[in-house]
């Protein structure tokens, strides 16, 4: 049985007048770790089908849809049944529109690509090496390596066939003093550990800890903030979830336009700075056409497998796309522009890495990471969080000390109109939503007047 | 009387694969072997404005094995459902095992726990949601979208149901065979009111907790749904005018339709072992409530006593048996105001010299490895405790808050804050409207330091969440969380219009 096979029983077995099948076919390997000991983990696989159902009626089109993991092909004929049940039984869809048409892929009947643990075969010794010198320098650390490859099979009875293969991994490193007052993180994304490069991140957590030796108390208020790439990427993520031109125009987000409509056109920012997603760009490349396995407000089933392109959704300064499918462009009068699963910010100002922007800022605080990111008032976006992993004093461009964590309070569309400066994007691991999101270019940002609302006591 | 495991899971090669796996694993040397398979149906409806916006069915069936061979922790899972997929998947986690020995310096040891034979357990229910049809599941739900949708004031409705139903098998080498089944779901509403001149807006949810019941929750059994449709309207136009809060310190009288979600962030996740050694450091985060602590930590006021259960009726939480064939217990966490237990597993409670776990180890799939996971965790109700009338009549200067929505808490579980779905002031004793744009922010000890009244056992309510994560890879957990109505004085109030700088 293999995935191709799946998508061809699904389609052959359809009794409707038209269908979608997603075959996904994933294998992970896993490493996690704990005070420079290894605690957890694995090697996994799964193949899941979605079948996506559509009935023609008088008044429009249903849809019904069923997914399940697969372990033989007679599986798949459930599957089918299920989803041809459900749209026979459900009413018109009100995204309904035609099947994405066109040719197949030419590799499309390949075998899924899969992975094992022989890709930390240079890692992971790597990393015993690094639990023993860290054990020599009272340093505890903690973390996670994953690497997962995700071969995507998409068909459908208008004769489309996609295939792609999605690499995907990530290590990430909590660094304490064996007191386990101080803590640093470092984290990569990786498509396959081969430009992970160990003793650098041992660098980068060392050094963290070193900036540690004195700390210094700071009180809640407003200042200037270095946001280091992850933590962008972290707040950026959020805004682009937020960022569904249906409900922009239904009146229920931070896009939409008193009175009525989007926000479209407006500028958010006085920077030059441009919010994108382009699932060519090196080092985050995704999926080049819609996977959707459930209709939403951002999302449609009926746009599977339409063909992804670079999208701006801030450019220069404005609001210039928000997520839409083929009905809510419709609906509200915007271009095609489907989410993507990558984001990335570009600005012309500034330049360099977070080191130089360390040295040219006079007086700020250095971010490590962000955590626990939650949406406040979705009027604003206002989302709370808490600095993590590292807080650090900056005076005239260099580290002087570590400072308390805080609570913050922040909307990220705000926070745009307060860059005051920028280094060069670089590939950077959202830390916060990593179990999902994954693919982000940021550069590091200084921002003025972030709101530290409350102390934090932890450490 | 409980209904039986669906014969479409019963029916599969339970144990033939189970003996090809364990076998396999024995032979190996490992002195810890378990095979689980699981089936997980999922259901997924979302209407908008009445309309269906997406419905989704899932079912994930796979199976896994975890042994320990020589100290150290090895595991795989599979799908493939024959002896030898079975045999090449207990090998695939020797295998694991065997690498991984050179980057493991804590050998694993786990506590004692009879074998049980072969055991099974149903979660408590009385209608399966999948005996009920997509039809009449839709039709339910967009009854209650138009009668919503339909009030003054509403422009527009979101309604959702998502209900699970888990599957799993369990049998490892010392004997120990269980067969469980348990019935979850949540329905939810929430209403969006807008202010077409200001475009400002508001929105408000239904508060009916996610449980451990089947589709009779919808209709009648558990919750009053009619009652709380009816009133939700108005709840939300008065809120979209309601005045906003001025900051500072208020007596807070919190419903446990809120006091739920604070529980499980500032002592559920606070007093998982594992948490508090440091297992999750670079995940969820650590524990100020480090074993050094144990029965001298002043955790809150004396009034406190929280208990943590796997075995309360309709908790999201509860099983019969652990994933790792720990029988389901009942036990305390704090007693009299003071930290006195924590959350287990097997190699956390040997390893700080437990003699037995207390039965959390949970896995959210079978592609997954358990570990130690969240009991019900719920704060007991003071017997002959007043009414939330009466907590509210002690009150002079103060907030009523109702239902939970936004939550952040840090790494450590000192600093949170919190929002909800309504905030009445209190002045002198009574109810004086709703307010907006409230969150309270506070340090754990202090806040429950300073519950000052405990409520009777009529305020109490099971609450709970469907999405709690932890560990990586990424799992989710549903979890109940019992709580009385209770007072706290003095606590820090955020106006989040001002934070976010308007």
């Amino acid at each position: 049985m293999t995935a191709p096979e799946i998508v061809e029983r699904a389609l052959s077995s359809r009794s409707l007048d038209g269908m979608t099948v997603i075959c996904q076919e994933n294998s992970q390997t896993n490493l996690r770790w704990a005070a420079n000991t290894l605690t957890t983990n694995g090697v996994m696989r799964s193949c899941d089908v979605t079948v996506i159902a559509m009935q023609d009626r008088a008044d429009g089109v249903s849809v019904g849809v069923a997914s399940a993991s697969v372990a033989e092909l007679d599986d798949v004929t459930d599957v089918v049944k299920r989803a041809e049940d459900a749209a026979r039984s459900a009413d018109k869809a009100p995204d309904s529109a035609d099947l994405i048409a066109g040719n197949a892929d030419s590799n499309f009947g390949d075998a899924p690509d899969e992975t094992s643990p022989i890709v930390f075969e240079e890692f992971a010794p790597a990393l015993g090496r690094w639990f023993a010198e860290a054990q020599r320098d009272d340093i505890e650390l903690f973390g996670y390596a994953e690497h997962s490859l995700t071969t995507t099979y998409l068909g459908n009875s208008a004769g489309l066939r996609r295939r792609y293969v999605q690499p995907a991994g990530r290590i990430e490193v909590t660094g304490k003093s064996a007191s386990r007052t101080r803590s640093t993180w470092a984290g990569r994304a990786t498509r396959d550990f081969r430009d992970i490069v160990v003793p650098d991140l041992a660098d980068d957590v060392r050094t963290r800890l070193g900036w540690a030796a004195k700390t210094v108390s700071v009180d809640p208020g407003h200042y200037t903030v270095i946001l280091p790439p992850t933590a962008v990427a972290d707040l950026l993520v959020y805004q682009y979830g937020s960022s569904s031109a249906r409900d922009a125009a239904e009146g229920r987000t931070v896009f939409s336009k008193p009175g009525g409509g989007t926000r479209l056109g407006e500028r958010l920012s006085d920077a030059e700075l441009t919010l994108f997603s382009d699932p060519n760009y090196p080092g985050m490349q995704c999926l080049p056409f819609v996977v959707s396995h459930a209709s939403d407000a951002s999302e449609s089933v009926f746009d599977n497998g339409m063909e992804l392109s670079r999208t701006n959704w801030i450019d220069n300064g404005k609001l210039a796309a928000l997520a839409q499918t083929r009905y809510s462009a419709a609906l509200t009068g915007g271009n095609l522009t489907p989410l993507t699963d990558n984001i990335g910010l570009e600005m012309s100002s500034g330049g360099g890495s977070l080191h130089d922007v360390i040295a040219r800022t006079e007086r700020g605080l250095l971010l490590t990471t962000l955590w626990y990111i939650r949406e406040v008032d979705p009027q604003t976006l206002l989302l709370t969080g808490l600095t993590r992993d590292g807080v650090y004093l900056v005076e005239n461009g260099a580290v002087t000390a570590a400072v308390n964590n805080f609570r913050f309070n922040e909307s990220p569309v705000d926070l745009l109109s307060r860059v005051v400066d920028d280094g060069a994007p670089e590939v950077a691991l959202p830390r916060e939503w990593s179990d999902f999101f994954t693919r982000a270019a940021m550069p590091p940002l200084v921002v003025r007047d972030f709101n530290m609302s409350t102390v934090s006591q932890a450490s | 009387m409980t209904a039986p495991i669906d014969d479409a899971f019963s029916s599969l090669p339970l144990s033939q694969l189970a003996d090809a796996a364990l076998s396999t694993a024995g032979q190996a040397g490992a002195s810890y072997a378990a095979f689980r398979m699981e089936r997980i149906l999922g259901s997924s409806i979302r209407l908008r404005d009445g309309h269906l916006e997406g419905a989704n069915d899932t079912e994930d069936l796979g199976y896994s094995v975890r042994v320990v061979v020589d100290g150290t922790w090895g595991f795989a899972a599979d799908l493939v459902r024959t002896p030898d997929a079975a045999r090449r998947t207990a090998q695939r986690a020797i295998d694991l095992a065997k690498v991984s020995a050179p980057v493991n310096t804590e050998p694993v040891d786990l506590s004692a726990e009879p074998a049980y034979g072969d055991a099974t357990w149903v979660s408590s229910y009385e209608v399966d949601p999948w005996s009920v049809p997509m039809e009449d599941k839709v039709s339910l739900l967009q009854g209650w979208s138009r009668s919503v949708l339909d009030a003054a004031g509403v422009d527009h409705v979101d309604t959702s149901l998502f209900a699970f139903k888990e599957n799993k098998y369990y049998a490892d080498l010392a004997g120990t065979t269980t067969t469980q089944q348990r019935i979850r779901l949540f329905p939810e509403l929430t209403a969006v009111a807008i202010d077409s001149g200001s475009g400002a807006f508001e929105t408000m949810g239904t508060v009916a907790p996610p449980a451990g019941r089947g589709w009779e929750y919808l209709t009648g059994t558990g919750w009053d749904w009619d009652s709380e449709l009816a009133q939700l309207p108005g709840w939300l136009v008065e809120k979209l005018h309601a005045p906003t809060i001025e900051p500072g310190r208020y007596d807070l009288v919190i419903d446990p339709t809120n006091l739920w979600l604070t529980i499980h962030e500032s002592i559920g996740h606070a007093t998982e072992l594992d948490r508090a050694l440091g297992y999750e450091a670079n995940y969820a985060g650590m524990s100020f409530a480090t074993p050094d602590k144990l029965n001298n930590l002043k955790y809150g006021s004396p009034l406190m006593h929280i208990t943590g259960d796997r075995t309360v009726e309709h908790g999201l939480s509860t099983v019969g048996y652990d994933d790792e064939g720990v029988q389901a217990q009942q036990f305390d966490i704090v007693k009299d105001g003071v930290l006195v237990g924590y959350q287990l597993d097997r190699r956390i409670a040997s390893r700080v010299g437990y003699e037995r776990s207390n039965g959390c180890a949970y896995a959210d799939s079978a592609g997954h490895v358990p570990i130690q996971r969240m009991a019900n965790v719920s704060l007991q109700p003071a017997n002959g405790g007043p009414s939330t009338a009466e907590l509210i009549a002690g009150v002079d200067d103060g907030l009523y808050i109702v239902g939970d929505k936004s939550w952040s808490i840090d790494m450590q579980r000192y600093n949170f804050q919190f929002t909800g779905q309504r905030f009445f002031q209190i002045k002198d004793g009574r109810l004086n409207g709703q307010v907006k744009d409230v969150a309270y922010q506070a340090t754990t000890t202090d806040f429950w330091g300073s519950m000052a009244s405990v409520g009777g056992p009529e305020t109490y309510l099971l609450a709970g969440a469907f999405n709690c994560g932890k560990a990586q890879p990424g799992q989710v957990a549903p979890v109940s969380h019992g709580a009385p109505a209770a007072l706290f004085t003095s606590v820090n109030v955020l106006n989040t219009a001002q934070e976010g700088g308007r």
